[in-house]
């Protein structure tokens, strides 16, 4: 179920404890935010006439709730798998680059790549976002144990979460709905802010607020990527400048 | 090849692994292979942490201007006017970021319900 390499050196305690202190972001804003999004997709899913096995499988193995919303949609619209699959990737590449800048700081000496390998499953938006904002608090030895727990407790809560409302398939009164929805990009915008590592951050998420819109009208269907790394590249420009060395 | 192209049990679960699972994976090891090449303090991490942060950032702004659901039927000028004043109270609250939610979100409800 975990994703940490339990040293031989008896050090598993330690290794289980910090493995715990993860599992215990489960109760945490973030998460709570991230379950109502499941919500909102159990519903979808369940809309769309996909079975509870099936909404259940893609929450755990896909684990990008863009990805799952790429996937139901094109589904619906009764795309071949090539085309479906090609979707789910373009909406996917944004992952890369999180996770790029994650494995510098959750790996010691001693950890295995199959480890870091295994973790990266977990990375999406929220356990991103909570990783770049507490990592630098956690042991390093103990940091692949840490995130296996934030991880994994996500995955298995919303796991259950999409469960339990696809089975009640309530329908939420439209306000409630509506504000669940708006949970999500709240925390985003805000936790992005707390999280940055260098003011360049603070620019890039300003251009890719901005961008983000311009290239949705322009290039619908490369519009995160492009925004991406045309705001992340005006940012790092930036950055370059104004610590007095030369631009690349 | 549809969702729907094979009457046996398996076959959605195929087309999830392939379609869900590996079109995503692949980009996360991707990112493993290529970030156990760059150390914590490289230059480059800044450039990719750019690039992360925009793209994160270019989601936001699409959930929040183009979303889906009951959002969706809520005016465009109410989600982003709460949204912007939901990151001003954010700020202005020594980023707490739940002071930041709950203004955006009383907000949007208060112009839904007396709009």
């Amino acid at each position: 179920m975990n994703g940490e390499a339990a040293p031989p050196s008896g050090q598993s305690d330690s290794h289980l404890t910090w493995y715990l202190r993860g599992f215990r972001e489960v109760v945490s804003l973030p998460a709570l935010i991230l379950a109502s999004s499941f919500v909102g997709f159990a519903a979808l899913a369940q809309g769309a006439g996909f079975t509870l096995f099936e909404v259940v499988f893609m929450t755990a193995t896909i684990w990008a709730l863009p990805g799952m919303v790429v996937l139901a949609g094109a589904v619906i619209a009764g795309n071949s798998l090539f085309v479906v699959a090609l979707a789910v990737a373009l909406s996917s590449a944004r992952l890369t680059p999180m996770v790029v800048s994650l494995v510098p700081e959750i790996r010691a000496r001693q950890t295995r790549p199959w480890v870091l390998y295994l973790l990266s499953h977990f990375v999406a938006v929220t356990s991103w976002v909570v990783a770049m904002h507490k990592v630098r608090t956690i042991p390093r030895d103990y940091r692949t144990s840490w995130y296996g727990g934030v991880g994994s407790s996500l995955v298995i809560l919303n796991m259950i979460v999409v469960s339990v409302f696809y089975l009640a398939a309530r329908d939420l009164p439209p306000v409630l709905s509506a504000a669940l929805l708006l949970l999500m990009p709240m925390y985003f915008l805000t936790s992005l802010w707390s999280s940055a590592r260098e003011a360049a951050s603070k620019v890039a998420m300003v251009l890719g607020l901005i961008l983000g819109p311009v290239f949705a009208a322009l290039i619908p269907e490369l519009s995160l990527l492009v925004a991406g790394l045309a705001g992340g590249a005006a940012a790092y420009v930036w950055h370059r400048f104004r610590t007095g060395r030369a631009a690349p | 090849m549809t969702f729907d192209a094979i009457d046996a049990w398996w076959w959605p679960f195929f087309f999830i692994l392939i379609a869900g699972w590996l079109a995503t994976d692949s980009w996360r090891f991707l990112g493993v292979f290529l970030g156990g090449r760059i150390s914590e303090d490289s230059e480059a991490l800044v450039f990719v942490r750019c690039v992360a942060t925009a793209l994160v950032a270019a989601v936001v702004a699409g959930l929040i201007l183009t979303p889906n659901g009951a959002l969706a039927d809520t005016p465009i000028l109410l989600r982003a006017g709460a949204a912007i004043a939901g990151f001003a109270a954010y700020l202005a609250a020594g980023k707490r970021m739940i002071v930041g939610i709950v203004v955006a979100e009383a907000l949007l409800v208060g112009g839904v319900l007396w709009g």
